[in-house]
């Protein structure tokens, strides 16, 4: 039997319970959110890079230390792992892309492989073109 | 129940998060294998400090890595703010996380145009 007092209490929506980890359970939701943590990574790249531009800018001593302090094993096993977040963040971008992208040419679209194929040789010059500024070949 | 409408700013935050995450995903890789593993792990010659200070005052060279950094910064706030949301159940900190996130790409911003600007 329903009395009145069971009616006038309020509903509260359901919020079934979530672990903060609910992410490890599977491989798709794990890469997701590595995918994710990414960001976290460019960023450091971000900073890093920075600071050893502003070494150069004060001087041979200064950037010497610099190249030092990079070569501690510490940073270098950071540094390591960021290179591969890095790298998966361009490769998971670049398979990303050709989805969000509609390119035309004369009316017809442009094929989603062609667009790939576009990003990774772009990526390539780039490198290279890098590479070659940095050593002077 | 009020629904919310997004918020006028979040097609630029968008813009912002794509042309980051292209800047970053183009140039971001080969620097850090240079300058983060072979260079200081000593596989590689180093570069000589007036090699490197050339071509980092070369005005191009200024703008696009200006550019790159800022553009990836934006990029790190506006997808570390949902990894925060959806990762850590932080949704209830949303104004904090904001604050944090895009204040921290700001800042970031400023210290980038006056290494670049500044300290070349």
């Amino acid at each position: 039997m329903t009395t009145v007092r069971d009616t006038e209490v309020q509903p509260r929506p359901y919020k079934p319970p979530m672990s903060v980890f609910w992410w490890v359970h599977r491989r798709s939701y794990l890469l997701f959110v590595l995918r994710e943590l990414t960001s976290v990574f460019i960023a450091w790249s971000v900073i890093f890079l920075l600071l050893m531009i502003r070494a150069v800018g004060k001087g041979d001593a200064e950037y010497r230390q610099f190249l030092n302090w990079a070569g501690e094993p510490w940073l270098l096993a950071i540094n390591a792992i960021t290179l591969v977040f890095v790298v998966f963040h361009t490769l998971t971008w670049f398979n990303l892309a050709p989805h969000a992208m509609v390119v035309r040419l004369r009316g017809q679209r442009v094929p989603q492989s062609w667009i790939a194929a576009a990003h990774y040789a772009g990526w390539v010059l780039i490198s290279g073109l890098v590479a070659w500024l940095v050593f002077g070949w | 129940m009020t629904t919310k409408r997004p918020a006028r700013t979040e097609p630029l935050l968008w813009l912002l998060f794509t042309s980051g995450g292209l800047a970053a995903a183009m140039l971001l890789p080969v620097l850090m294998l240079l300058f983060g593993l072979v260079i200081p792990a000593g596989w590689v010659g180093a570069p000589t400090e007036a090699h490197l200070l050339a071509v980092a005052r070369f005005p191009l060279t200024r703008i696009v890595l200006l550019v790159v950094f800022v553009l990836a910064l934006c990029h790190w706030a506006h997808r570390f703010r949902y990894t925060l949301y959806d990762g850590l159940k932080l949704k209830h900190l949303s104004k904090l996380i904001v604050v944090v996130c895009y204040g921290g790409a700001l800042a970031g911003s400023v210290f980038a145009a006056y290494v670049l600007i500044a300290g070349l």
